[in-house]
């Protein structure tokens, strides 16, 4: 780090050039090259050049000269040590901690779809956005929170903007829950849908969790790697013998299941999982998906460096007007709302005021974690984008578009996608599913699939080979499905805990979290909530993904907003307006584009795009008497009207929450304006006001 | 001639550093933080108070992960 952090001796300044000379010559390969396939290994190159001399030039500044990072003055782990909570921990210790913190599904699944309009597009963005505006907002949230002794996102807003703003972010929070929970259950039901190899692999988990619970309770307490490493073993197993389970009729008929059973399934595994004591079952997951996690994404980078694949996909595809297959809508705001978590996340900022600003030792680590925790996010979206752009992009659109668009048979596949410009032989896609040991891959929508096709070639082409691709395969699939599951178990109980608080503002008995009554009414309105938007994302006759994605990007981006917001009218109220546009260029286009996209999808004459719209098309159908494909009967068509009124109206809140947010945001800053002194609510005295030296 | 025996001696306490930094790292990410640092620190402050044995002390960190409360979101994107 000390390299990093003087720049004045002249083998520095030489060193800070190479970087810069070789991030420039690499991006522009990636960048101007047309027509030749362009390596993978450019785009790492050109990423990794683009990190340090970000973190360097402008997180370093932010963190400095913005924020006004202090170094003597204390931090909440020194002032509130308990050697639980709140422990001064070494950076890359913690740096670790956030980052498996932040990291998850997000930033796999918005890439690939991305895909759709070449990897060009996307990746601009998962660079600038996470530069300009993801590690921005990360590193100033977790700033704000450990100057308040680590303060949640909501205390923040309440404090600083007032109660009613703080309501009105709380309510956006319970929002992007319900909608993560639905969005992420879905990407794990689309991939196992007839799947019998991904899904007993993944129902094993279960059992494995419970083993390794019982173990760590009872037999060998507190040995969390002894309890990793069998469940590990175990896991691999399970997976091993999920190609027998596959390849064996009388087996197979019992994990082959349709969309509807599966969500069925795992809302209940979610009700389940939440009401049980933790150590049995969601502890034991959780570590086991949390290692897996590093691990898989360390063996996908080490992949990428040594098979340095082709990328396939061209550099910008025609769906770059909007037409895609995949989601619709055009590059502005579709594009950034798609892409959400690689570049910048709202939900970051719950993680950013949340367990890490307690274990900061000094405020001058706040950098390499926050903006530092945040170019690694963006790393992985790299790697997800790269994932979906080795594969042959007519099997790309055979995995990504459904099934009302491309047919249900190879043949009908091949020659839709073909017609689309991209051209791919029936052959070709029914060889991808053999290779992956699946019977089918078409319409396999939700981006794991895709990715997992993306990391089995690389993986295979240096662990194991061909014959190996299959457990490659699902062992992606498993991978991802472990830790959104995991996501839903934990998530569960969160959403419970903030409709516990909220409904406990009328009834206040049902606030009691220790009440088993509460906590089982809690679960079950929790569950029933994201169980809604699953459901009816499986049986949406568009794909649910199609649907239910851009309604994610959009609650993400406005959390992005809200967060940003706040981070402005806290500069502004630290008399620090000189630096504040570090958030307010970032904030202003959050702002915009969440929107245009949620005024997009409530109000575009586009049935395509418009929630609205799609309704009214659906609704003279009805009352004409005809059906619209992919709708078979009048009831499904009913069911699509509903829906989109249900979407239009989350798309209309997701508005007006933001509308509603920067509106306070402005009177807090006027009032910040008018008074000569700093207003912030800060725990703690500046370093130098305790004596203090700079470290 | 390179001293064989203090490069061995280096590189073997490197791996042990590097053994030691990545476990702690994989505790913390998993909630549990480092048991020794907070045995320490009751026996500076609270010297008076009893210290939980490693298993209280995993128990209490388990459940404090999961505890349904504020600003325990984690991994989604």
């Amino acid at each position: 780090m000390s390299a990093i952090n003087n720049s004045s001796a002249p083998q520095t300044k030489l060193l800070w050039i190479a970087i810069a000379l070789l991030g420039a010559v690499a991006f522009a390969i990636v960048a101007l090259n047309r027509g030749e396939a362009v390596n993978a290994a450019w785009l790492v190159v050109a990423a990794v050049c683009i990190y340090f001399i970000a973190y360097r030039f402008y997180g370093l500044f932010v963190a400095n000269r913005a924020l006004g990072v202090d170094g003597a003055r204390q931090t909440p782990a020194a002032r509130h040590n308990d050697g639980l909570d709140y422990v001064p921990t070494n950076q890359y210790v913690l740096f670790g901690h956030h980052f498996a913190a932040i990291a998850g599904a997000g930033p796999l699944v918005g890439p690939v779809l991305a895909a759709q309009m070449g990897y060009l597009p996307g990746t601009l963005w998962i660079l600038a956005g996470a530069v300009f505006a993801g590690a921005v907002q990360d590193m100033t949230v977790l700033f704000l929170s450990t100057r308040r002794d680590g303060r949640s996102l909501g205390d923040i807003v309440r404090a600083e903007m007032g109660p009613v703003a703080g309501t009105i972010t709380g309510i956006g929070i319970l929002l992007i829950c319900v909608i993560v929970l639905a969005v992420l259950a879905l990407v794990v039901v689309k991939a196992l849908i007839g799947s019998p190899w991904g899904t007993f692999a993944v129902f094993c988990t279960i059992p494995i969790a419970l083993l390794m619970g019982v173990y760590n309770q009872f037999v060998r307490p507190g040995r969390v790697g002894e309890m990793s490493l069998l469940g590990t073993v175990l896991l691999l197993a399970a997976l091993a013998y999920g190609k027998t389970v596959s390849e064996t009729p009388a087996l197979a008929t019992y994990f082959n299941f349709k969309g509807e059973t599966l969500a069925l399934l795992i809302i209940g595994y979610g009700f389940v999982a939440s009401v049980l004591p933790v150590w049995l079952l969601l502890a034991p997951r959780d570590y086991l998906s949390t290692f897996l996690k590093i691990g898989t994404i360390v063996l996908l980078a080490i992949g990428i460096i040594i098979v340095r694949p082709d990328l396939q996909m061209p550099a910008v595809t025609k769906f770059i007007d909007g037409s895609g297959p995949v989601w619709s809508g055009s590059v502005f705001p579709f594009l950034f709302i798609t892409i959400a978590c690689g570049a910048v996340s709202g939900w970051h900022s719950l993680i950013a005021s949340g367990t890490t600003p307690k274990m900061i030792e000094n405020e001058r680590q706040i950098a390499l974690i926050g903006y530092g925790g945040m170019l690694m996010e963006s790393f992985v979206a790299i790697m997800a984008m790269i994932g979906a752009s080795i594969i042959h992009p007519g099997v790309y659109f055979a995995m990504n578009s459904s099934a009302g668009l491309i047919g249900t048979t190879a043949e009908q596949a091949a020659q839709v996608i073909s017609a689309w410009g991209f051209v791919v032989t029936p052959d070709e896609i029914n060889q991808v599913a053999k290779d992956v040991g699946e019977t089918s891959i078409m319409s396999r929508t939700g981006g794991a699939p895709t990715l997992a096709v993306g990391m089995a070639q690389i993986l295979s082409s240096y662990l194991g080979g061909r014959t190996l691709m299959g457990i490659w395969y699902h062992f992606a699939i498993l991978f991802e499905a472990l830790f959104i599951l995991t996501t839903v178990d934990a998530g569960t109980r969160v959403l419970r805990f903030m409709i516990q608080d909220l409904i406990g503002n009328t009834i206040p008995a049902f606030k009691e979290t220790t009440s088993w009554t509460n906590n089982l009414i809690g679960s079950a309105l929790s569950c029933a909530m994201w169980g809604y938007f699953l459901y009816v994302g499986v049986i949406d006759p568009l794909g649910g993904i199609w649907t239910l994605w851009p309604l994610f990007g959009t609650a993400n981006q406005m959390l992005a907003a809200i967060a940003l917001t706040v981070c402005t009218v806290v500069l502004f109220k630290m008399k620090r307006e000189r630096f504040a546009w570090v958030t307010i260029v970032p904030a202003t286009w959050l702002v915009v584009c969440t929107i245009t996209a949620g005024l997009e999808k409530v109000l575009s004459p586009d049935p395509n795009v418009g929630f609205i719209s799609h309704a009214l098309k659906y609704g003279d159908a009805i009352a004409a008497g005809k059906l619209l494909a992919p709708a078979k009967t009048l009831g499904e068509m009913r069911r699509i009207v509903f829906n989109d009124y249900i979407d239009a109206s989350l798309a209309a809140v997701f508005v007006l929450v933001v509308v509603a947010t920067v509106i306070y945001g402005l009177i807090s800053i006027r009032k910040a304006l008018g008074n000569p002194q700093p207003t912030a609510m800060e725990i703690g005295l500046a370093g130098a006001a305790v004596g203090g030296r700079h470290a | 001639m390179p001293d064989l025996q203090a490069l061995f001696d280096e590189s073997a306490s490197a791996m042990r550093a590097a053994g030691y930094w990545s476990t702690r790292t994989a505790r913390l990410m998993i909630g549990v933080p480092d048991y020794e640092t907070y045995v320490a620190h009751r026996q500076a402050n609270h010297p008076d108070q009893p210290i939980m044995t490693y298993v209280e002390f995993f128990r209490e960190r388990q459940q404090a992960r999961y505890a349904v409360g504020k600003g325990r979101f984690r991994g989604c994107c």
